[in-house]
C-alpha cells in the first residue's frame, strides 16, 4: 500500500507562556518562564506552592456561558486551541468532506477538577448521592476528542489517548498514521491538561516528582543543571490540524512542515522511573527516524522530555548519544518545559509545535535556565542553554515519555 | 413574584445561560429554554439543594416548565 504524505497547516495554542500561536514563540524565542505562586488553591499546606499557569484565559472567548459550565478545564483549553488551529489551516469545516475528518485529542488525566469537587461536595454532604449529571462527561478524558467533533461535524475516527505525559504525541502519532494509510484526509489533533488543582499538585508532591524551589518559582524548571530536583506543573493545550497532503494543496493551504515518522515503545521497567540506560528513550527515536526513512544526520533539533527529574534528563542525554553517535554533538537538544513547565498530557503537543515553529522561523528556543554543569550529563552536547539559537532546522524531533514507561516521539521535516 | 418564584428563576437563569425575561411561568425547559436531558436532571437537583427537598423521579418528569417547578416547590418545600 502506497503511504500518503501528511502535513501540518494549522496550529493553536493556550500556553502558560502565551495564549495564542504568536504570543506562545515570542516567550519561547526570547526565553521566558511561565512559573509563578499558584494561584487557584491555597498552597499553605504544599511542599510545592507555585506552577506554571496558564493566565488571563476567559473560556467565554471560545464557548457560551452555558457550554463553559459542561467542559472541564482541559476541554475548555482543547476547545480554544483547536478553535485557533483550524482558523489557521484556513479550512472551512462545512467544505470538508465530514466522513473524512477526525479528531484524536490527548489527556493524560483528565478532567481532576471536577473530579475532586464533585467527590468533596458528596463527602461534605449528607450522604445523598447529588452528583451532577454532568460530572461523568465532564471528567472523562476522551470527551475532548467529542466536544471538538460535535463543533465542526467531523464524523470520521474519533477518540482520546492516554500515555500520561506521552498522550498527545500519541495522538499525533495515530492521526499521522491513519491518514498515511488513508482512513482520513484531515485530523485535529493534540491534546490538553488541567490538574493545577489540589489532588494533582498533591499526588505528585507524594511521588517526589516536582521541583520544590518556592522562594524563585521562575528558575526553579532546570533541565540537565545539576541542581534540578523536579518538573514544574504546567497546563494549557495544544492543537494541531494534520492533513493529507494532495487535500491541503488542492485547497491551496499554507503548509509548515510535513509529519515525517513516528515512533512508539514501552520501557517494560518501572511504574516512574526512566530505563537507567534509556532504552525505551533510545528504540523510540530510532524507530521515529526509521519511519520517516531520515538520515540520523539531518536532525538538527530535538525537543526534548527533559523535564528536569535527576534520573530523566541523563537517561534522555545516553539516549541521544546511542542514536546519533558524534551527530548528537552537532543537533540543538533544548526542553522547552524550562519556560512552558511540564503540560503532562498536553506536552507533546505543545512541544511539537514548538518544534514546528522552530523549522519555520530558523530558530531553536533554549533551555533557559542553566546556573550549573551537571558532571553526569555530557555537556559537550548542545542543549542551547539560557538563548535561542539560529539555525535553519531540517528535521525536528519531539520526544516525550509517559509514567507506565510508555515512550513517543514525532519527527516533523521542512516541506521540500 | 414570590420568594420561590424568583429563586426558581434565578435558578434556570444561571444553569441554561438564558435571558431573564425568556424564562416566564409557561415557558418549557427543552422546547423553549434549550435544555437537553441532563439539563434538566441538573435543574432538578439544583432545586433540591436550594430548596432542600427531594423530587422523587416520578414526580419530577412532570416538571417540564417553569410554572410546573413553581408549584411543585411551593407546594412541597417546607
Amino acid at each position: 500500500m502506497e503511504l500518503k504524505r501528511v502535513v501540518v497547516t494549522g496550529l493553536g495554542a493556550i500556553t502558560p507562556i502565551g495564549n495564542t500561536i504568536d504570543a506562545f514563540w515570542d516567550s519561547l524565542s526570547k526565553g521566558v518562564s511561565g512559573a509563578g505562586p499558584i494561584t487557584r488553591f491555597d498552597t499553605t499546606n504544599f511542599k510545592t506552592k507555585f506552577a506554571c499557569e496558564v493566565k488571563d484565559f476567559n473560556p467565554t472567548d471560545y464557548l457560551d456561558r452555558k457550554e463553559v459550565r459542561k467542559l472541564d478545564l482541559f476541554a475548555q483549553y482543547a476547545m480554544a486551541a483547536s478553535e485557533q488551529a483550524i482558523l489557521d489551516s484556513g479550512l472551512n469545516p462545512e467544505e470538508v468532506d465530514p466522513d473524512e475528518a477526525g479528531v484524536i485529542w490527548g489527556a493524560g488525566i483528565g478532567g481532576i477538577i471536577t473530579f475532586m469537587e464533585e467527590v468533596r461536595n458528596y463527602v461534605e454532604g449528607n450522604g445523598t448521592p447529588r452528583f451532577s449529571p454532568f460530572f461523568i462527561p465532564k471528567m472523562i478524558s476522551d470527551i475532548a476528542a467529542g466536544h471538538i467533533s460535535m463543533k465542526y461535524g467531523f464524523r470520521g475516527p474519533n477518540y482520546g489517548t492516554v500515555s500520561a505525559c506521552a498522550s498527545s504525541t500519541h495522538a499525533i502519532a495515530d492521526a499521522f498514521n491513519l491518514i498515511r494509510w488513508g482512513k482520513a484526509k484531515v485530523f485535529i489533533t493534540g491534546g490538553s491538561e488541567a490538574a493545577i488543582n489540589e489532588a494533582g499538585v498533591g499526588g505528585f508532591n507524594a511521588l517526589q516528582a516536582l521541583s520544590t524551589r518556592n522562594d524563585d518559582p521562575a528558575t526553579a524548571s532546570r533541565p540537565f543543571d545539576k541542581g534540578r530536583d523536579g518538573f514544574v506543573m504546567g497546563e494549557g493545550g495544544g492543537s494541531l490540524i494534520l492533513e493529507e497532503y494532495e487535500h491541503a494543496v488542492s485547497r491551496g493551504a499554507t503548509i509548515y512542515c510535513e509529519v515525517a515518522g513516528a515512533g512508539m515503545t514501552a520501557d517494560a521497567h518501572h511504574l516512574t522511573a526512566p530505563h537507567p540506560e534509556g532504552l525505551g528513550a533510545k528504540k523510540v527515536m530510532e524507530k521515529a527516524i526509521s519511519d520517516g526513512n531520515i538520515k540520523p544526520e539531518e536532525v538538527d533539533y530535538i525537543n526534548v522530555h527533559g523535564t528536569a527529574t535527576p534520573l530523566g534528563d541523563i537517561a534522555e542525554t545516553k539516549a541521544i548519544k546511542d542514536v546519533f553517535g558524534e551527530h548528537a554533538y552537532k543537533l540543538n537538544i533544548s526542553s522547552t518545559k524550562s519556560m512552558t513547565g511540564h503540560l503532562l498530557g498536553a506536552a507533546g503537543a505543545v512541544e511539537s509545535i514548538a518544534a514546528i515553529l522552530a523549522i519555520k522561523h530558523g530558530i531553536v528556543p533554549p533551555t533557559i535556565n542553566h546556573f550549573e554543569d551537571d558532571p553526569d550529563i555530557d555537556n559537550k552536547l548542545n542543549l542551547t542553554f539560557n538563548k535561542a539559537q539560529e539555525r535553519k532546522v531540517r528535521v525536528a524531533i519531539s520526544n516525550t515519555f509517559g509514567f507506565g514507561g510508555h515512550n513517543a516521539s514525532v519527527a516533523f521535516k521542512a516541506i521540500e | 413574584m414570590s420568594d420561590i418564584a424568583s429563586r426558581v428563576k434565578a435558578i434556570i437563569v444561571d444553569k441554561l445561560g438564558v435571558d431573564e425575561t425568556e424564562v416566564t411561568a409557561e415557558a418549557s425547559f427543552t422546547n423553549d429554554l434549550g435544555a437537553d436531558s441532563l439539563d434538566t436532571v441538573e435543574l432538578i437537583m439544583e432545586f433540591e439543594k436550594e430548596f432542600n427537598i427531594a423530587i422523587p423521579d416520578d414526580q419530577a418528569e412532570n416538571i417540564g416548565t417553569v410554572g410546573d417547578a413553581i408549584a411543585y416547590i411551593e407546594e412541597n418545600a417546607k
